[in-house]
C-alpha cells in the first residue's frame, strides 16, 4: 500500500528507502496468506482438540464401553448409562437407506441430462437442479416433517408391510405398524436432500468425457446407452465414485433433515419403519437439556461423527488421487 | 452369422438401449417432482403468511395470534455478515497462498487435503467445536459465537474457490507484471486479484448463501432470542433457530410463521446463487 504515496518532490528520490518498503509489503503480505493457510490446519486442530477435551469426561466413565452399549439412560442418579450403538446404528441405516435410493436416480438424471435430454432443456433444467442443491437442510426437514412423513406413513409404508408379510429376513426389516416417527421417514428426506448433489457432481463429471470418444463409438454403431455403458461410465469412474462418497459425507453428518422425524428413540429396532436417532440428531435434540456427562456423551458422539466422516471423506480424497495418478500413467 | 440372427442381435440392443431410457427418464421426473414439489408447498405455506408485520413484528411469545419475525430476520442479516466478514477474509489469503506461493510445497498438499475435510464435515461439528472453544470459555451463548461458528463454515468454501480463480489467471500476466519490477506481493494484489475479481466475488457470494441457512451450528452458540437485541453478547434471534423451534411447536400461528420464515430464507438463497451464477457467466464471457 504504501508504495502508492507519491515520493514528495522536494526531496531527491530515495531508491533505497523505496525498496525497503517495497521489500517490507512483500514480505508481510507473503506471511499473512502463509499464516492464513497454516490457520485452516489449526481449525481442524481446534475441532478435534475442543472435542477430545469435551469428551474427556464421557471417556473416561464409559471407555470403550460407550461403543457396544446399547442403552442410553441419562437420567440414571449418579451415574449415567450412556451408549452410542443405537445412534451409530440409526446414522449407518439412514445413510445407507438414502444413498440406497438417491445413487441410481441421482446417476439416471444426470445420464439423463448429459445423453438423452432435449438441447433445449438441458440448460434450464441443469441450473434448477444446482439451485435444489444449495437449498438449506433445514427446508428438507421441515418440508419432510409436514408433508412427506404424514405422506409415507399412510401409503408407502402400509404397502411394504403388506408386501413383505410373511416372507423370511425381509419382514422382520419391513416389519409394521407404519410410524410417523422412523428412520424410513428419515432416509427418504436425506435421499431428496442428496438427490441434487449427487446429479450435479455426475453431471459435472459425465461433462469431462472427451466428445471425441463418444462420437467414435457412436461412429462404430453403439446405441446411446452402449457409449453410456462403455464409454462414459468407465471414463468417469473414478470422479463419480468420489461424487458418492462425498454424498455418503454430508448423509452422515445431516442434522437438521432428519431431526425432525426421526423419533429420537435410542432403541435398536430391527425394522426400518421403527423410530430411531443418528448421531447428530442425537447432540441437537439433548444438548438444550444435557449437563454433566451426559452432556460430555454427547460432545463424545460428535466426536465419533467427525471421524467417521473423516474416514469416509478422506479415504474419497485418496481414491480419487490414486485413480487419477493411475489414468495419467 | 446369418442376417436373421444379426437382427435378434441388433433388436435386443435397441430394446436395451430404449428400456435405459425409459428407466433415465422416469427417474429425472421422479426426482423433478419431488423437488417441485418442495418448492411449491414451499411457495403455497410461505406466501400464505407473507405480511409487513413479517418484517416489522417482534417473534411471538407462545400462544400469540401476531408478531413477525423482524428480530429474527435482523439477526440472521447480522451474524451472517459477521461471518462472512470473518471467514471470507482469512479464506482469501489462505487461497492466495495455495495459489501463488506455495502452489507445489508440500504445506499446500496438506491444507488442500483439510480444507476439502472442512469443506464436508458435518456442519454440527462445528457448533460443537465453537460450543467448547468459545461459549463455555466466554461463560455463555451469544451471536459473537454463531458468528464465528459460521465463519468457520465460510473459510474452506473460499479458500477452495479463490485457489481455483487464482490458478485460471494466465501466468503471462504475472510474468510481464514482474519482467516490469514488480514485488511479488502487488503482482498478486493489483494483476491477480484484479484478473480474477468476479471469480472471487462469486467464491464469497456462495459461501454467503451456504451459511445463511445454516442451523445445526446455531442451535449451540447463538441459540435464540425472542427480543429485539443488538448486543453481540448475548443469545441473538435468527431465522434458522426459529424456524427449528417453530416448527415442532403446537401453535399453529408458529408454524405459519415458521413455514414464511423458510420461504424468506430459500428465496434469499436463491438470490445469492443466481447472481453468483450471472458474475460466473459474466466472467466466461470476458
Amino acid at each position: 500500500m504504501a508504495a502508492q504515496d507519491p515520493v514528495p518532490a522536494t526531496k531527491p528520490f530515495d531508491r533505497a528507502r523505496a525498496l525497503a518498503s517495497f521489500k517490507l509489503g512483500d514480505t508481510t503480505f507473503y506471511w499473512l496468506t502463509r499464516l492464513s493457510a497454516i490457520a485452516v490446519l489449526l481449525i481442524l486442530g481446534g475441532i478435534i482438540l475442543s472435542l477430545a477435551v469435551g469428551a474427556w469426561p464421557a471417556i473416561q466413565t464409559f471407555g470403550f464401553d460407550f461403543l457396544v452399549t446399547r442403552r442410553w439412560a441419562p437420567q440414571i442418579e449418579p451415574t449415567p448409562i450412556l451408549g452410542a450403538l443405537g445412534p451409530i446404528y440409526g446414522t449407518l441405516v439412514t445413510s445407507f437407506l438414502a444413498m440406497l435410493i438417491a445413487v441410481p436416480v441421482g446417476i439416471g438424471i444426470a445420464i439423463f441430462l448429459t445423453e438423452f435430454c432435449p438441447t433445449l432443456l438441458r440448460r434450464p433444467v441443469g441450473i434448477a437442479i444446482e439451485l435444489l442443491a444449495g437449498i438449506p437442510s433445514i427446508i428438507y426437514g421441515m418440508w419432510g416433517f409436514f408433508i412427506l412423513a404424514p405422506f409415507m406413513t399412510d401409503n408407502v409404508q402400509p404397502f411394504f408391510i403388506n408386501l413383505f408379510d410373511g416372507v423370511p429376513v425381509l419382514e422382520t426389516i419391513f416389519a409394521g405398524p407404519p410410524s410417523y416417527l422412523s428412520l424410513f421417514n428419515a432416509s427418504v428426506v436425506l435421499a431428496i436432500m442428496i438427490l441434487p448433489f449427487i446429479t450435479a457432481i455426475s453431471r459435472d463429471v459425465f461433462a469431462t468425457v472427451p466428445p471425441m470418444l463418444k462420437e467414435s463409438a457412436y461412429g462404430l454403431g453403439c446405441t446411446t446407452w452402449e457409449v453410456v455403458r462403455n464409454v462414459v461410465i468407465p471414463y468417469t469412474r473414478a470422479g463419480v465414485l468420489g461424487g458418492v462418497m462425498l454424498a455418503l459425507g454430508r448423509a452422515l453428518g445431516e442434522t437438521m433433515a432428519v431431526t425432525f422425524i426421526i423419533g429420537n428413540s435410542f432403541k435398536i429396532s430391527g425394522s426400518i419403519f421403527a423410530p430411531g436417532t443418528t448421531i447428530s440428531a442425537a447432540i441437537a435434540s439433548e444438548f438444550a437439556e444435557a449437563s454433566g456427562v451426559h452432556m460430555s456423551a454427547l460432545i463424545l458422539l460428535g466426536l465419533l461423527l467427525f471421524v467417521l466422516t473423516f474416514i469416509v471423506l478422506s479415504s474419497a480424497r485418496l481414491m480419487l488421487a490414486r485413480l487419477e495418478a493411475a489414468a495419467g500413467r | 452369422m446369418n442376417a436373421k440372427s444379426m437382427n435378434a442381435i441388433y433388436a435386443s440392443r435397441a430394446r436395451k438401449d430404449k428400456i435405459v431410457r425409459v428407466l433415465c427418464f422416469a427417474a429425472a421426473a421422479f426426482g423433478l417432482l419431488w423437488l417441485s414439489l418442495i418448492l411449491f408447498t414451499l411457495l403455497w405455506n410461505g406466501l400464505a403468511g407473507l405480511s409487513p408485520t413479517v418484517f416489522t413484528e417482534m417473534t411471538p411469545p407462545p400462544g400469540s395470534k401476531t408478531g413477525g419475525l423482524a428480530n429474527a430476520i435482523f439477526g440472521s442479516i447480522v451474524m451472517t455478515v459477521i461471518g462472512v466478514g470473518i471467514g471470507a477474509p482469512l479464506g482469501l489469503l489462505a487461497g492466495t497462498y495455495l495459489a501463488e506461493y506455495g502452489r507445489y510445497e508440500k504445506l499446500s498438499f496438506y491444507v488442500r487435503f483439510i480444507n476439502d475435510i472442512l469443506l464436508s464435515a458435518p456442519s454440527i461439528v462445528i457448533g460443537l467445536f465453537i460450543y467448547g472453544a468459545v461459549v463455555v470459555p466466554m461463560g455463555g451463548f451469544s451471536a459473537f459465537a454463531g458468528s464465528l461458528a459460521l465463519a468457520v463454515i465460510v473459510v474452506p468454501v473460499v479458500v477452495r474457490t479463490t485457489e481455483d480463480m487464482l490458478l485460471l489467471v494466465p501466468n503471462q500476466l504475472r510474468e510481464a507484471a514482474s519482467a516490469l519490477g514488480l514485488p511479488r506481493s502487488y503482482v498478486i494484489r493489483s494483476i491477480a486479484y484484479k484478473a480474477a475479481r468476479t471469480g472471487l466475488i462469486t467464491g464469497v457470494l456462495l459461501a454467503t448463501a451456504r451459511v445463511m441457512g445454516e442451523t445445526a451450528p446455531l442451535l449451540f452458540t447463538a441459540l435464540s432470542n425472542q427480543f429485539w437485541n443488538m448486543n453481540l453478547m448475548t443469545t441473538m434471534a435468527n431465522l434458522p433457530v426459529t424456524i427449528n423451534n417453530f416448527v415442532q411447536s403446537p401453535y399453529e400461528y408458529w408454524r405459519q410463521l415458521a413455514w414464511t420464515g423458510a420461504l424468506l430464507i430459500t428465496l434469499a438463497v436463491l438470490a445469492l446463487n443466481v447472481i453468483a451464477r450471472l458474475l460466473d457467466a459474466e466472467r466466461k464471457k470476458t
